[in-house]
């Protein structure tokens, strides 16, 4: 009985296995190969897998997302027609990077203008810093520390934690 | 029982720890040092209350108290006891008393110090550790209970809640859902408590700052009494990024180990800000300068730890109308508005007090270099928040859900990271204050020639990628200079002393732990970007549907499918293992057992590879999936991996240089036994 239950389980998990791993189109004799869809899938996410390109997602949505890169493949449609299909289908939202267009066109302005923008910043600040000569001891005492007695204290503290 | 002592107990946490900083602030404000004190015990408590409700958590889940919401959620009878019990922070409340749990450690630990001058400090850091604490804990209590048990309502809907609704019964299933799968890992179960450390170890620099600011104490005694504290929450978020990464590889299946996952940045955002800081305090220690910078750094640093876990655990990624709908998202939301808004309107208040010091003598001078440095971090933590944060602005403006991937990072960050290592070649050469162009030229020319052979010797051996070739320079430049200042510094040890090699190397770095563990550092990150660029340029790969005795070539390797067995085990898993043979240039070099486990309880599958590692490469290989007809033609998918083992020899080496930066105590005893030394090197 125990026995025969190892084999229902064995059975029942290697037909789950089947099922609910990704089952790979088989490439037909001179088709596209799997490396030629992934190609393609690499540069894709399904709605449903947050995050993980379409090439390595291992769930059935997926896998049949690639047959269907696999079937258009073998129509003869180029790459950015496949592409376009999925974003016709689904949204931009299954492309690795949205267009840029639009509103969506800030997702590529916003970071060079923020770089400039701190870089500028950044040539102020060191423009400013240049302004008045450097004290000649190198590291000046603190607002506190005016006190020639607390300057002293603080200056053999300072000695203590370093 | 169990699970009412261990609500009552995080109610009294919560209530200890509002009381803690109520208690410490009054007796500020009052001069009541009885009150600050009474809240410093009110703040010790926390830690071991806290520990009585995390036993209560990991009792049940280890005894299998399916009743509890949260055990049949994270935990079934075939997961073995070690996993019930990191299942703790497997699962949302866990893991958020976790979190309370080791910040009520640090927290502790830190209180126990001796005040002695910084008395005036104690009262606000209490204050803001337990505001944090009493937060955290706030989400348990009310919203994320941990305790909850579970019931099925009048109207047949099973409901979690700690008493019982009216007409409903209790429901306590014979087995739990179990833990994810892709949780079941070694990494995955060091990963999270390393990341935690070193969010909740950051709170305890930035209570310092705050308490600072209060106080009006504008030296930099905060910085000096936090710098191990910094330390060591650097170390566990790095820690916890490239282990994360390791598990990544081990675990997801897809050959890499960063995919620019907003839950992976989450985690990269304070460590970039926290790196900026780590470098920018040495300026204000040295100098006098940067301070406002340095506070705006722990700010920015603490409000994206707390960033960090919000958006790993309010559903906000998945959708913004899931964090909508989320109940501790908002509470989230408006606690990071309101702890940033105060502490920035702090520092606006006592802008003034915090003046420099000094000025900027030379553009190529240490802080000058520092500050650039600070620049380029703060420009990639605003690429990554930027292509974090998009798609949710997107979704709420368009209402059109986007995904920015990973090649809008590795296009806009790259160039950064480039720019961060040659600073990191050129600042070493650099001293405070007097640096010009020239001195940095003439210390740098020498390794700069030698590390000009690198490009040269990799052109000619076959690499003529100009990103690789770039990164390679870059990199081998900054390993040359590392060594170069140890090599001066060592051989100035020898002059001085008569030390032969070994003792002189031990005392340099004994001397100073702090600048030559940041060596050592760089030089695991150079480690890492050879590591990196190894991978990211030069990974191939290929998939093929193969019947036994079939074969599949990659480059230099040939893998042959030689069998596979599908069986189910002791732990409800159900495996499909394959067994490839490798051969290398015609010879067999290893045979591989790529597989995948389904999970029973949590019905999910996780992909395991068959992974050849050498210090040049990896061959990776992972099984993709059955032939449903055949019951035997396997479909794999196979990568070329070359360096990637530099990255986690990089981390390991990077880990060792922050431990003796930590080394301070070692370091002086060190520096006290010879006190001559301080001639031989630049501070």
């Amino acid at each position: 009985m125990r026995k025969l239950q190892t084999v229902m389980g064995m059975t029942l998990g290697f037909i789950l296995l089947s099922q609910v791993f990704a089952l790979p189109a088989f490439a037909q004799d001179g088709g596209p190969t799997d490396d030629d869809v992934n190609v393609i899938a690499r540069e894709l996410y399904c709605p449903v897998c947050e995050n993980i390109p379409l090439d390595v997602c291992p769930t059935q949505a997926c896998e049949q997302w690639r047959a269907t890169i696999r079937e258009k493949l073998v129509l003869g449609w180029s790459d950015d027609q496949i592409k376009d299909y999925f974003v016709d289908q689904y949204g931009p939202r299954v492309l690795a990077e949205p267009p840029a267009e639009g509103f969506n066109a800030l997702v590529y302005i916003l970071p060079p203008v923020l770089f400039a923008i701190g870089a500028f910043i950044l040539f102020m600040v060191m423009r400013a810093w240049k302004v008045e000569p450097p004290t000649p001891k190198g590291k000046g005492v603190t607002v506190e520390s005016e006190d020639p007695y607390i300057a002293q204290l603080e200056q053999e503290l300072r000695r203590r934690d370093e | 029982m169990v699970a009412n002592i261990g609500y009552y107990v995080l109610v009294l946490t919560f209530l200890a720890s509002l009381y803690g900083a109520g208690a410490a602030a009054y007796g500020a404000l009052k001069r009541k040092p009885e009150f600050v004190e009474s809240g410093r015990y009110a703040m010790l408590l926390t830690w071991p209350l806290l520990t009585i409700a995390s036993a209560a958590i990991i009792w049940l889940l280890a005894t299998g108290h399916y009743e509890i919401g949260f055990v049949a959620s994270v935990t079934s009878n075939s997961m073995p006891t070690y996993l019930k019990v990191t299942a703790l922070w497997g699962g949302q409340e866990g893991s958020l008393v976790f979190w309370a749990w080791l910040m009520a450690a640090f927290t502790s630990a830190a209180s126990l110090r001796k005040w002695d001058r910084d008395r005036e400090l104690l009262p606000w850091f209490i204050m803001v550790t337990m505001i944090t604490l009493a937060f955290f804990l706030s989400l348990v209590v009310f919203f994320e209970n941990p305790f909850a048990r579970l019931w099925l309502s009048a109207d047949g809907q099973q409901v979690t809640a700690m008493l019982q609704p009216t007409g409903a019964v209790p429901l306590n299933p014979p087995d739990g859902r179990g833990l994810n799968p892709l949780l079941r890992h070694p990494g995955m179960i060091i990963h999270p408590p390393a990341l935690y450390l070193g969010f909740v170890a950051y709170v305890i620099p930035y209570a310092f700052a705050m308490a600072a600011l209060i106080t009006r104490r504008s030296d930099d005694r905060w910085i000096r009494i936090t710098r191990r504290w910094t330390l060591v929450a650097w170390i566990f978020l790095s820690l916890g990024l490239i282990l994360g990464g390791r598990w990544a590889y081990d675990v997801l299946g897809w050959g890499g180990y960063w995919g620019w996952d907003p839950v992976e940045i989450a985690a990269l955002l304070p460590w970039l800000a926290g790196t900026a800081f780590l470098h920018s305090v040495m300026v204000q220690e040295k100098r006098g300068m940067l301070k406002h910078w340095n506070v705006v750094l722990i700010i920015l640093t603490y409000a994206l730890v707390l960033f960090g876990t919000f958006l790993s655990r309010s559903g906000v990624l998945s959708s913004v109308h899931a964090f909508a709908k989320s109940a501790i998202g908002p509470m989230f939301f408006v606690f990071i508005g309101v702890t940033f808004i105060v502490s920035l309107s702090l520092l606006i208040n006592r802008w003034e007090m915090l003046k420099g010091e000094n000025f900027l003598t030379s553009v190529f001078s240490r802080e000058a270099l520092f500050l650039l440095n600070n620049f380029l971090f703060m420009g990639i933590l605003a690429v990554s928040f930027w292509g974090v944060i998009f798609p949710l602005i997107s979704e709420l403006v368009t209402g059109q859900k986007i995904t920015v991937g990973p090649p809008f990072y590795e296009r806009a960050n790259g160039p950064l990271g480039l720019g961060l290592l040659i600073l990191m070649a050129i600042a070493p050469l650099s001293a405070y204050a007097s640096s010009t162009w020239k001195t940095i030229g003439r210390a740098l020319w020498k390794p700069a020639l030698v590390s000009l052979l690198v490009p040269i010797t990799l052109y000619f051996g076959g690499i003529h990628n100009p990103t690789a070739l770039l990164g390679y320079t870059a990199a081998s430049l900054v390993a040359f200079v590392t060594l170069y200042e140890f090599w001066r510094g060592v051989m100035a040890r020898r002059r001085q002393h008569g030390e032969n090699l070994p003792l002189a190397l031990w005392r340099l770095v004994g001397r100073n732990p702090r600048r030559y563990g940041g060596y050592i550092i760089h030089l695991g990150v150079v480690l890492m970007a050879f590591g990196i660029i190894g991978i990211e340029v030069y990974q191939t790969e290929t998939q093929a549907t193969l019947s036994k005795g079939e074969q599949v070539t990659l480059g230099r390797y040939v893998m042959t499918y030689d069998d596979i067995a599908v069986f189910d085990t002791n732990d409800g898993r159900n495996v499909a293992r394959a067994v490839v043979s490798v051969y290398q240039d015609g010879k067999l070099v290893d045979e591989l057992y790529p597989r995948k486990d389904y999970y029973y309880d949590s019905q999910q599958a996780v992909t395991i590879p068959g992974t050849r590692s050498t210090l040049a490469d990896d061959f990776y290989v992972i099984l993709v999936g059955l032939d449903p007809d055949s019951q035997s033609d396997a479909t794999f998918k196979v990568y070329h991996n070359p360096l990637v083992n530099l990255i986690w020899i990089g981390g390991v080496v990077f880990s060792i240089g922050t431990i003796v930066a930590v080394w301070v105590i070692s370091g002086r005893r060190r520096a006290n036994k010879t006190p001559s030394a301080s001639k031989s090197t630049r501070t």
